[in-house]
């Protein structure tokens, strides 16, 4: 079974992230980036079905030169090999923009299953899955806590509000993990070793036949207009209990009316 | 007047719309005038026709068809691009849940549009305000290709009722085979409470990994039935086994916006402060002062949940009967 894992790189949502005045782009060049952390989830599931199915592991990730670290980290885990789309051009990219460059390189690859993250922490949108399985006209299995794969024949429980819902497809398909599906495993030293000989192949725009005029953030189907810091909340009270927290507590809530 | 059409959040046991759908009603209404889609199985639009002409729905969309509910959200989608096709209308507005969001993407890419997700406000000139990084980073955007298409933030916008004559038209349901393939067999509901719904709660009451225990819970649980609360949790008090998914809170647990809402026993995580960071007001109950939750909290206090918490809870009981 091929599954190819698209994972991306993000600003470490532990650290400051910020915009870039000079186009209102994610800052990527000075934050600390490391793989989506919801990604990883993704790349666990990848492995567990390979582990039952057998076949082959790749890793596909769209971004900038420096978005190695992410592809490494996969590798490390276990994946095979790697593809990373990179070019100038789609700097400044849309989702929309996006989806068609990643639709572009997986028509290129051979694959039997894609498995995505839920959400990638820095855009936040959360549709990546939804926009490739419209694009490529392939199902959607979305937000799984649960995959289980037997010959092309897939099933999914989606984590809901309150349960689950039962999801039935056939390969080729997407699926995307939620963080409930499992516990990412961390590299091993061997892991971390082996994943420098892996093979990364690098493609541009024009290798995978797509016009560098239709990416980036000139023909984006939508722009930040200015984005700010949001307004500091007024400096916060805090109280030390001393027998008298909870009588503290209730008196700010009458102070605001709650009570 | 340009016409804005709302897709209509349906609450899953049949009591009616959920209140996402009078949200993107009312936000809808600086766009144009709303026209309500409903999509679902037969019979799905009789529970919430009333609903829709309270808060301004000029016009009623009824597509029903059993296909809707037996195969996972392309229907939908492609039922809403065929009105956006008909209809021309000046912008969609759509409830930000997975699912939502699912169906503004395919949307986006049926019609040719851009489309913004989570947005906590638009204007009338369609710019909209995301809350970016967590909270930390409010931003202006705009759709700037074909129909725009926003997701709406739930508990960002105020519902306002506005009399609106909700004209029922029929829509024709016909889904192609490339929307079906992907199944749903079962809807399975493992937990139901009887407190208020987290993401329409004014207040929230959540427990975080401080409390401790499953049992422990019960401290939470009397904090929140003592202010007609709903009840939420940290990931870790959830991952430890304290208290069911389905009240989780944060990146991948629920996003709330309540008037109130009180961590106890939580550190602050920028997974977690991403759920709930655009509340009115935070209060923190943590016993290390140097829990990040206290930078974010209009009122702490630094104390044990164990004692504060109770006397707390028995203080605002004897004030309710007072
Ligand atoms: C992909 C991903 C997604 C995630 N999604 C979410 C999410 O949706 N929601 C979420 O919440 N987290 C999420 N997390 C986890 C997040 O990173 C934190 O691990 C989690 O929020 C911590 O929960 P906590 O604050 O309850 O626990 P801790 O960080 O352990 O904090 C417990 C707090 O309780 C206090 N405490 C202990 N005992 C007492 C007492 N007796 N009285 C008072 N205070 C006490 C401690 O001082 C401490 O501050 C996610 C993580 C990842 C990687
Ligand atoms: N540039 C990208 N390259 C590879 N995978 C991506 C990229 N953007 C998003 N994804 C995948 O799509 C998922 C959802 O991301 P998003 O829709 O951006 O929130 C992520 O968890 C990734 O698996």
């Amino acid at each position: 079974m091929n599954i190819v894992v698209l994972v991306k790189q993000v600003p470490d949502s532990g650290s400051e992230r910020a915009l870039d005045s000079s186009d209102n782009t994610v800052a990527r060049a000075s934050a600390d980036n490391v793989i989506n952390e919801m990604d990883e989830y993704a790349v666990e599931e990848a492995l567990t079905v390979k582990e039952s199915q057998g076949g082959e592991v790749t890793v596909l990730t769209v971004g900038p030169a420096g978005a190695t670290d992410a592809i490494r980290k996969a590798l490390s885990m276990g994946a095979d090999k790697a593809v990373h789309v990179t070019d100038d051009a789609i700097h400044g990219s849309c989702a929309v923009q996006t989806s068609a460059v990643i639709a572009a390189a997986l028509s290129q690859l051979e694959y039997d299953l894609v498995i995505c993250g839920a959400e990638s922490t820095d855009g936040q949108v959360s549709v990546m899955p939804a926009l490739l399985s419209e694009r490529l006209g392939v199902p959607h299995l979305s937000g799984a806590r649960k995959l289980t794969v037997d010959g092309t024949s897939l099933k999914v429980e989606r984590q809901t509000d309150g349960g689950f819902w039962a999801l039935e497809a056939q390969t080729p398909a997407i699926v995307s993990t939620w963080d409930t599906i499992n516990e990412p495993r961390y590299p091993s030293f061997k892991g971390i070793m082996a994943a420098k000989k892996k093979p990364v192949t690098t493609l541009s725009l024009a290798d995978l036949g797509v016009d560098a005029g239709s990416v980036g953030l000139a023909s984006a189907t939508s722009q930040v207009l200015d984005f700010a810091g949001r307004p500091p909340k007024g400096e916060g009270v805090k109280v030390t209990d001393e027998g008298d927290g909870a009588e503290k507590l209730v008196g700010y809530l009458a102070a605001q009316k709650i009570v | 007047m340009a016409e804005v059409l709302v897709l209509v959040e349906v609450a899953p046991d049949g009591s009616g719309v959920r209140k996402t759908t009078l949200e993107a009603l009312t936000a809808a209404r600086v766009l144009g005038e709303p026209s309500a889609v409903v999509l679902g199985a037969p019979g799905t639009a009789a529970s919430v026709k009333d609903a829709l002409a309270e808060y301004g729905a000029a016009k009623v969309y009824v597509g029903e068809s059993d296909d809707i509910d037996a195969y996972l959200v392309a229907p939908k989608a492609e039922v809403l691009a065929q009105l956006v096709a008909d209809r021309s209308p000046a912008a969609v507005v759509i409830p930000s849940t997975p699912e939502g969001k699912e169906i503004a993407g395919r949307l986006a890419i049926k019609t040719g549009s851009g489309f913004l997700t989570d947005v906590t406000d638009i204007a009338a000139d369609g710019t909209a305000t995301q809350v970016a990084f967590a909270g930390a980073t409010v931003v202006h955007s705009k759709v700037t290709t074909g129909t725009p298409i926003y997701t709406l933030r739930g508990n960002s916008v105020t519902p306002e009722p506005a009399a609106g004559a909700a004209e029922e038209e029929t829509v024709t349901v016909a889904v192609s085979d490339a929307a079906k393939q992907t199944r749903v067999v079962d809807r399975v509901v493992e937990q139901k409470s009887d407190r208020p719904e987290l993401t329409e709660a004014s207040i929230i009451v959540s427990g975080g990994r401080g409390v401790a225990s499953a049992e422990n819970f019960s401290v939470i649980e009397g904090l929140a039935d003592s202010l007609g609360a709903a009840v939420g949790a940290s990931r870790a008090a959830v991952d430890s086994g304290f208290y069911p998914h389905s009240f989780q809170v944060g990146q991948t647990g629920k996003t709330v916006s309540p008037q109130l809402y009180i961590a106890v026993g939580i550190s602050g995580a920028i997974q977690h402060r991403a759920g709930m960071q655009t509340s009115k007001t935070i209060v923190a109950v943590n016993k290390d002062p140097e829990a990040p939750i206290f930078e974010l909290a209009d009122f702490g206090v630094v104390g044990d949940l164990n004692t504060v918490v109770p006397a707390a809870t028995e203080q605002i009981t004897a004030r309710a009967r007072a």
